[in-house]
């Protein structure tokens, strides 16, 4: 455990950068630092590894005083990955991994091949292990920080906005790959970002910073959704943050419904016999007063995407403009947020519901999940009632020509 | 210092700084002019930046006096005509130039560069009205380089005769003297200093928009 | 012209003896190596420190700035002057040339240890300093050898001044190559000067190539070009998610479309 005692540090000239913070961050757990720029969090955080001195107060580990430690030892047990990277630019990948193995007067061979490891534990592949960090991706630097920070097997990491420099698609990847790695290897992180939605995505437990170097509050992601302290959090937050919380609640049993489907080799087929009008006719069913919508399905039952049966005209070939291909889809497991988001942004309106191999298992309206929402506040207030519903286990696949006679 | 020998040879002694200041003057402001087109160029096109740099380098590792010395036999001029040391100093400055230039241009931010493509200038138009102007201040500081050190190396061309500042030190050296010796240094050190300060009000001058912008920030 | 600078080049008898080619080359090399050498005990320590620490950069702005200002042929004269009247007379032009050629060989360094240590990303140096590293480590395991290609351009210019002061020297009466200008103006003898002036040339592109070539191996790979090699030849893929129809399956899109 990391303790924080009455600590506060001002700077000379007199800004308050931290104003007596009292906090406890558990072993083994990873504890995000959030809050707007210039509210002490980084400060706080090169605290535990004496970057920073505290002016008043102490900050201990595991009860010793941090102060009591000599500095260069105390970081050499502390892994510390920062912003923008920090590679050492004159030395390969490897050699960047193995740098504090090699301070603590561990063999370069034996930090070498411990290095290379943690290369595929990072999720790099072993070709980038002898290049140099010029050579590399912004992402892939990121992920050899920290490779560098697990070198020597430190219980705590602290991660200064270590995701924030690089673009969108690659810091979800690398926030996806922290959790996993936090899954396997249980360290105490100490995180610091600017970011609700990935403090809210990677942390066990938040703790959010407010101006002036204070403390706003600590919680665990839903209880800081559902019931923020005051009305800086709830502002911080943000006004979805209702939505947001349904990414903590299970979305359970869903009632399905069965869309009707089209199979997509017979699409193919029919569309390939230009001409045969009639045979069109029946795969597609057009203009027969058939539902507007039929969800694509392959042979092996992996939905493709919609195909808007108002916008076919008999005789016309099938084109790429008839299949709509959007709409996120509802996984085994998955929140009541990704529920209800597969269902808003279906073009019909019904959200795919596929199971553990993407196969599908039905479509859910967005009204049942709003249901679904309903009954788990009921629940929350009076755990007995439940109403029965539709599981995913006896939902089936029904072709669209079984469904059409 | 020996005032009364400053003062019996006061007029050698200007007529010498006038020289100076011209055999530095003049080698600095026909480079400059000299490697803007070329540092354009080379700045444009990719291909020739490298042979560009690399003569420029070549050129610039020759000593001053050895090339005082060979560029006669080059030119067929007589040693100890001036036109060599002025010759000798505008290929430094080029030497030393054309790279800033190239470098300079080459830093325009490429958003600025986009913008005037895309309201019609066309590329000689675009290298004259924008992207120099914008390049100014880098030009400028290496300019200053070139300007202090051409007047550090007119000096040396003392030694093989040509009348200069440089004559107070052989003189010195030749009376076992001190007081021209250090007149000579301070008024090499003094040309050196306003040849700085010209170049830098100039490029003040012709850069308002850094000073009001800084003054609005 | 040139006919007349070759012939004498290539006349036997000015390698040998005193004052032959050889003796002056290897008197050249020699000046400019101690000026060089002394100039860096100097200069590289005084260089990192200001850079590691961040304080006295003022200071070696103003010094380059002045020393380049002040006309180098004028400090040597000077210097020459005050030794002859200090010194005893063997040693005295000798050690007052050198000391002017590294006090002209310190700026270049100076400027470019300190440049190249002040240069380091800061983001590497709070890394190193996060992982444990004491300041003198950080100094010498991450800044300097950060710092390599910057310190070799530094150790050139103060190569190639220290080439070009050495010449002027043979005014004062010191050896090397610059005797052979200053004896064949005196001599009326134009190839002469010109061969040395030449010799003079080659000496200084030669050094300068070769610890370009140093510098250049010197650095490691991942400072300096070629680095760029490496790059065209393991290029970065990126594994972006691709989920669309007509991205997996395009053929079905197309027949599809026919």
């Amino acid at each position: 455990m990391i303790s924080f005692r009455s600590v506060g540090k001002t700077y000379p000239g007199g800004t308050h950068a931290v104003a007596g913070i009292d906090l406890d961050i558990p072993t083994g757990k990873l504890t995000v630092f959030v809050g707007p720029s210039g509210c002490g969090k980084t400060t706080c955080l090169r605290m535990i590894n004496r970057m920073v001195e505290p002016s008043t107060g102490t900050v201990a580990i595991d009860g010793v005083d941090v102060h009591d430690t000599h500095a260069a030892q105390l970081r050499r047990g502390i892994g510390y990955v920062i912003q923008n990277v920090g590679l050492f630019p004159h030395r390969t990948v490897l050699d960047n991994i193995a740098t504090v193995p090699v301070l603590n007067g561990v063999g370069r061979r034996r930090a070498r091949a411990r290095a290379a490891e943690l290369l595929e534990r990072v999720g790099l592949s072993p070709e980038v292990a002898h290049r140099y960090p010029a050579q590399l991706s912004g992402g892939q630097q990121q992920r050899v920080g920290v490779a560098r920070a697990l070198a020597a097997d430190p219980p705590i990491l602290l991660m200064d906005e270590p995701f924030s420099a690089v673009d969108p698609v690659v810091r979800a990847q690398l926030q996806d790959e922290m959790v996993r790695l936090q899954a396997e290897l249980g360290k105490t992180v100490v995180f610091v970002t600017h970011d609700i939605d990935e403090a809210l995505h990677l942390g066990d437990l938040i703790v959010v910073f407010a101006p002036g170097g204070r403390i706003a509050q600590v919680a665990e992601p839903a209880t800081l959704l559902a019931a923020p302290a005051d009305d800086f959090v709830a502002d911080f937050v943000g006004h979805d943050r209702g939505y947001r919380a349904l990414s903590f609640a299970d979305a359970g049993p869903l009632p399905m419904a069965q869309a009707p489907t089209v199979d997509f080799e017979s699409a193919v087929a029919a569309a390939r016999s230009d001409g045969q009008v009639g045979d069109y006719d029946d795969v597609l069913g057009a203009g027969r007063g058939l539902p507007r919508w039929a969800l694509l399905v392959d042979d092996r039952g992996h939905p493709q995407g919609w195909l808007d049966r108002a916008g076919l005209v008999a005789g016309r070939p099938l084109s790429r403009d008839d299949i709509r291909l959007g709409g996120t889809l509802i996984r085994p497991g998955g929140s009541l947020r990704s529920a209800l988001d597969a269902s808003l942004s279906s073009p019909s309106g019904a959200g795919v519901a596929v199971d553990a191999d993407g196969r599908l298992i039905g479509t859910v309206s967005a009204q049942a999940v709003l249901a679904a929402i309903e009954r788990s506040r009921t629940a929350a207030a009076s755990p007995e009632a439940e109403g029965p519903v539709v599981g995913f286990a006896d939902s089936t696949t029904v072709r669209a020509l079984d469904e059409a006679r | 210092m020996n005032w009364d020998w400053l003062a019996r040879n006061a007029s050698e002694i200007t007529s010498w700084t006038l020289a100076h200041v011209l055999l530095s003057g003049v080698p600095t402001v026909v480079g400059l002019i000299l490697s803007i087109p070329l540092g354009a160029l080379a700045s444009r096109y990719r291909w020739a930046y490298p042979p560009t740099v690399t003569i420029a380098g070549l050129l610039y590792t020759i000593p001053s006096i050895a090339l005082f010395v060979l560029l006669p036999g080059i030119l067929g001029t007589g040693i100890l005509d001036p036109i060599n040391v002025i010759v000798a100093l505008t290929l430094y400055t080029v030497a030393l130039m054309v790279r800033t230039v190239a470098d300079a241009l080459t830093a325009v931010p490429p958003d600025v560069r986009q913008a005037a493509v895309a309201m019609g200038y066309r590329p000689l138009r675009r290298l004259i009205t924008v992207e120099l102007p914008v390049a100014i201040p880098v030009i400028g500081a290496g300019l200053r380089v070139a300007a202090v050190s051409n007047v550090s190396l007119v000096a040396v061309a003392a030694l093989i005769g040509v009348p200069q500042l440089g004559q107070l030190f052989t003189q010195g050296q030749q009376l076992d003297f001190y007081t021209p010796i250090v007149a000579g240094i301070v008024l090499c050190a003094a040309i050196a200093v306003v040849f700085d300060a010209i170049i830098l009000s100039t490029v003040k001058l012709a850069t308002p928009w850094r000073r009001l912008g800084r003054a609005a920030a | 012209m040139i006919g007349d600078i070759w012939a004498w080049l290539t006349t036997s008898a000015h390698w040998t003896g005193a004052d032959g080619i050889w003796q002056r080359t290897l008197e050249h090399v020699e000046y400019t190596l101690i000026a060089v050498a002394v100039a860096a005990v100097i200069a590289l320590p005084i260089g990192a420190l200001i850079g590691h620490t961040g304080r006295g950069t003022g200071l070696v702005a103003g010094t380059a700035n002045a020393l380049r200002a002040l006309p180098s042929l004028g400090l040597l004269v000077m210097l020459a002057l005050w030794a002859l009247g200090h010194l005893p007379v063997g040693i005295a032009l000798q050690t007052a040339s050198i000391a002017v050629l590294a006090l002209l060989a310190i700026p270049p360094m100076l400027t470019s240890t300190y440049a190249g240590v002040a240069a380091v990303d800061p983001a590497a140096r709070d890394a190193a300093e996060g992982m444990g590293m004491s300041g003198g480590q950080v100094l010498l395991r991450v800044e300097l050898p950060i710092a390599v290609p910057l310190l070799f351009s530094g150790l050139r210019s103060a190569y190639l001044q220290a080439v070009a002061t050495a010449t002027i020297a043979a005014f004062v009466s010191l050896g090397g190559l610059g005797r052979y200008v200053i004896d064949g103006l005196a001599q009326h003898d134009y190839p002469k000067m010109a061969g040395g002036a030449l010799l003079v040339a080659v000496l200084a592109v030669v050094g300068d190539r070769i610890l370009a070539v140093v510098g250049h191996f010197a650095a490691s790979a991942g400072l300096t070009s070629r680095r760029r090699l490496w790059a065209k030849t393991a290029p970065y893929r990126s594994s972006y998610p691709a989920a669309s129809l007509s991205e997996t399956q395009p053929e079905v899109v197309n027949a599809a479309r026919q």
